[in-house]
C-alpha cells in the first residue's frame, strides 16, 4: 500500500477528512522552508503538497506568485526541493508528500532522471498543474510505472462527459478545484461543493480533496464533512509573507496549520 | 514528397512541438474552441463574412510593392514589400483579430481579452471588441505600457480596459500569464484572443489560417506581376504570426527560400536576446512545447529586444517544428542593425517601418546584394512605425551624447 493510500484508509477509519497543505519549497528560504516542512505533520498535517517553484505560474494569484519568487530568488531549484525532500524523509516515513508544479522544470531536468530521483528521495506522487490527460506520455505514465501517483486536478469546468477522461489513471486522490479561477482567489459555496462531491462520487472511489479559497479552521471545517480532504495553500503561504523573519515564518504556518488541522479533527464530531 | 502544410496533427502537435498544456480548467474550452473553429471553417458563411470584413473593414488585399529605390541601393535582388502595414491599424495583427472576434461571436461570447507587448495585437483586438460592441480587455506589461504609450491610448480611445502588468519584467511572457489567469477565472463568459501563433491548439493552427492570407495574395500577387513564385521570403520573428502567414502557402513549394529572423537583442552571445530558436531550447510555456529561453533549472529567463513585439522568451510551436526539419532558415538580427535598417527605409522608401519589421529589412540588405538581379525577393512589411517614435528619439538622443 502507497503511504497516499494508507493515510487515507486511516483517516476513513477515524472518520475523518484529511488536513492537506501546500507551500513552496524554498519559500522564504531552503533553511525555513525545510523547517516548516519539518514541523507540518507534528501541527497536522496530514498530506504535504510541496511546491517547485517556477517563473510563470500561470493558474497561480498573487499570493503564490510571490512564494515563487521568493523561493527562486533565493537559489531554490529542482534539486533542491528534492534534496529538501531527501531530508524531511530522514526522520519522516509515514505522512505523504506530494509534490506539485509546473512541467518545464522537470521537462529541463529530464522526466527519467526526475521521476527516479523522486522515487529515490521519498515523494509519493506528483501534481502537475500543466499537464492534463492529453499529455499522459509526457510524464504521468512513467511516473506510474515507477510507482508515483499522479493526482489530477479537476474542477467546475471538468463536465460528466470529460471527467472519465480527466480520472482515468489519476491515483492517490482527486483534487477538486472548486472555483474556476486562479489560487488564493474567492471561494466556492457550500452548495456548489455538495453538488460537486455528488457529481465526483459518481464517477471515482478514490479519496476526494477540495481546494481554492479555505482559509479558515471554521470553513475546513465546513468542507471537512463533505470530502475527504481540505486543501490550504494561499493562507499558509501569507503567513511566510507577512512574517518579519524566519523564524516568525515558521511560527505563523504551523500556529495556523495546527487551527486548521483542530478546525478539521473535531469536523465530524 | 511529403507535405509541410499538414500538420498539426489531431492532437495539435507539429512533429514534438505544440500540444495542450494548459490546466484542467481551461481544456474543456479550448476542446469547444477547436470544434467550433472546425465548424467554421467549413461554413460558406463563415467565410463570406470574413472575406467581407477583410476587404472593406482591414482593406484587403495589401499590396505587392516593388521597393525599386532600396533595390537599386543593394544592388542585387529585386526586393518586394508585401504592404501589411497599410492594413487597418496599421499591422497585419487585424486579419487574425477580424478571424477570431467573429468565431467569438459565433459562440455567443461578450467579452474578449487579450495580451499584448508592442501594442498592435492589443490595438487590433480593441477595434474589432469596438466594432462588434463586446466588452475588451487588455493586459500589457507596465515596460511595454511605458514604451508605447500611443498604443496604450488607442486602445482606450476604442473602449478597451488596458490592464497592467507588473510581474516579471512586464513585458508580453508576464501580460500572457495574466491574461490567462484572467481566462480561467471568466471561462464562462469570455473569449482569449492569442495574438501570435502560440499557446495551446487550436490556437497556432487557427491564427496561422487567419493570417495565411498574407502568403496566398502574394502568391497571386507574384504570379501576376513576375509570372513566377518569389524566389525567397523575408519575415521578422516574436511569437511568429506574421511570418507563418507569409510562409505557409510556400511552404511545399521547395525552390522558394524561407528565412525567418529573430531577435538577437545586444547580441545572441551577451544573453541579452529574444532569440528563442537560435539561443534556447526545448521547453513548455503558455500551452505549448516549443523553444524557450530558459536556465538550467527550467527557470523562464526574460527575453530582450529594442522592439517590444519581439520581446518574447518563446516561438510558436510551428516555426520549431520548421527549424527541426530544416524547411526554415532562421537567423537573427541585432538591436543595432534593425535600427540602421529602419533609418534606411525610412529615407529610401518614404515609409516608416516597425522595430519589428526592420529586423526582418536588416536581414534583405544582407543577403540581397549577393543576389542576382533576376532574384524576387518578398519581405513582410508586418507594421508600420508611428508607434516606435518614442524609442527612436530615445535611441538618436544617446547617439547624440556619445557622438
Amino acid at each position: 500500500m502507497s503511504r497516499l493510500q494508507s493515510r487515507f484508509a486511516e483517516l476513513k477509519e477515524q472518520n475523518r477528512a484529511a488536513l492537506v497543505t501546500f507551500v513552496t519549497g524554498g519559500d522564504p528560504n531552503y533553511d525555513a522552508s525545510l523547517a516548516i516542512l519539518k514541523g507540518l505533520p507534528a501541527a497536522g498535517a496530514d498530506v504535504i503538497e510541496l511546491g517547485m517553484p517556477f517563473t510563470d505560474p500561470m493558474a497561480d494569484g498573487p499570493a503564490i506568485q510571490l512564494a515563487n519568487i521568493r523561493a527562486l530568488d533565493n537559489g531554490q531549484d529542482l534539486e533542491k526541493t528534492l534534496q529538501m525532500v531527501r531530508e524531511f524523509r530522514e526522520g519522516e516515513q509515514v505522512t505523504p508528500l506530494v509534490l506539485m508544479g509546473y512541467f518545464n522544470p522537470i521537462h529541463k531536468y529530464g522526466v527519467e532522471r526526475f521521476i527516479a530521483e523522486a522515487v529515490a528521495s521519498g515523494v509519493d506522487g506528483l501534481i502537475i498543474v500543466d499537464l492534463p490527460p492529453e499529455h499522459n506520455a509526457d510524464l504521468c505514465d512513467p511516473a506510474q510505472v515507477a510507482g508515483l501517483d499522479f493526482i489530477r486536478l479537476t474542477t467546475p469546468t471538468t463536465d460528466d462527459k470529460r471527467l472519465p477522461k480527466v480520472l482515468n489513471g489519476s491515483s492517490g486522490f482527486v483534487y477538486y478545484v472548486s472555483v474556476a479561477g486562479v489560487t488564493g482567489a474567492g471561494s466556492a459555496t457550500l452548495e456548489h461543493v455538495e453538488q460537486a462531491v455528488t457529481r465526483l462520487r459518481r464517477h471515482t472511489d478514490l479519496p476526494l480533496c477540495i481546494g481554492f479559497g479555505i482559509r479558515t479552521p471554521e470553513h475546513a471545517a465546513t468542507i471537512a464533512r463533505l470530502a475527504d480532504g481540505v486543501v490550504v495553500g494561499s493562507a499558509l503561504i501569507d503567513q511566510i509573507a507577512s512574517a518579519e523573519n524566519d523564524e516568525a515564518a515558521v511560527d505563523g504556518v504551523l500556529t495556523l496549520v495546527a487551527a486548521l488541522a483542530e478546525g478539521v479533527r473535531n469536523a465530524r464530531a | 514528397m511529403t507535405s509541410f502544410r499538414a500538420g498539426p496533427d489531431a492532437n495539435g502537435l507539429f512533429g514534438s512541438f505544440g500540444g495542450q498544456y494548459v490546466a484542467e480548467t481551461l481544456m474543456p474550452l479550448i476542446h469547444d474552441l477547436a470544434a467550433e473553429y472546425e465548424k467554421a471553417k467549413l461554413d460558406p458563411e463563415f467565410e463570406k463574412e470574413l472575406a467581407y470584413f477583410q476587404r472593406d473593414f482591414v482593406g484587403r488585399p495589401s499590396p505587392l510593392y516593388f521597393a525599386e529605390r532600396l533595390t537599386e541601393m543593394c544592388g542585387g535582388a529585386k526586393i518586394y514589400f508585401k504592404r501589411e502595414e497599410l492594413n487597418h491599424t496599421g499591422a497585419h495583427k487585424i486579419n487574425n483579430c477580424i478571424g477570431q472576434v467573429l468565431l467569438a461571436k459565433r459562440m455567443g461570447k461578450k467579452r474578449i481579452i487579450a495580451e499584448t507587448g508592442a501594442g498592435m495585437h492589443g490595438v487590433a483586438t480593441a477595434t474589432v471588441a469596438a466594432r462588434f460592441g463586446m466588452e475588451c480587455v487588455i493586459f500589457m506589461g507596465s515596460t511595454d505600457i511605458h514604451r508605447q504609450n500611443a498604443n496604450v491610448l488607442r486602445m482606450k480611445l476604442m473602449g478597451a480596459t488596458v490592464i497592467p502588468v507588473v510581474a516579471g519584467t512586464g513585458t508580453l511572457k508576464d501580460a500572457m500569464n495574466e491574461a490567462l489567469r484572467d481566462w480561467v477565472t471568466n471561462v464562462d463568459t469570455t473569449f482569449y484572443m492569442i495574438g501570435t501563433v502560440a499557446g495551446p491548439h487550436p490556437y497556432p493552427a487557427m491564427v496561422r489560417d487567419f493570417q495565411a492570407v498574407i502568403g496566398k495574395e502574394t502568391r497571386d500577387q507574384m504570379l501576376a506581376q513576375e509570372g513566377r513564385l518569389p524566389d525567397s521570403l523575408i519575415a521578422c520573428i516574436g511569437g511568429g504570426s506574421n511570418a507563418i502567414g507569409l510562409f505557409h502557402p510556400f511552404l511545399d513549394d521547395k525552390d522558394v527560400k524561407i528565412i525567418g529572423v529573430e531577435a538577437a537583442g545586444h547580441g545572441i552571445e551577451t544573453g541579452k536576446h529574444a532569440a528563442s530558436l537560435n539561443g534556447g531550447v526545448p521547453g513548455v510555456l503558455h500551452g505549448n512545447r516549443t523553444f524557450l529561453l530558459q536556465s538550467d533549472d527550467g527557470q523562464i529567463i526574460d527575453a530582450h529586444s529594442i522592439s517590444a513585439g519581439l520581446d518574447y522568451p518563446g516561438i510558436g510551436p510551428e516555426h520549431a517544428w520548421l527549424h527541426e526539419v530544416g524547411r526554415v532558415e532562421y537567423t537573427s538580427v541585432t538591436d543595432t542593425e534593425a535600427l540602421e535598417a529602419f533609418h534606411i527605409c525610412c529615407r529610401q522608401e518614404g515609409i516608416i517601418p516597425a522595430l519589428e519589421t526592420a529586423h526582418a529589412l536588416a536581414e534583405v540588405f544582407k543577403r540581397a546584394p549577393n543576389l542576382p538581379k533576376d532574384h524576387l525577393m518578398v519581405i513582410n512589411l508586418s507594421g508600420r512605425g508611428d508607434k516606435d517614435m518614442q524609442t527612436i528619439v530615445h535611441h538618436m538622443e544617446q547617439q547624440e551624447k556619445h557622438a
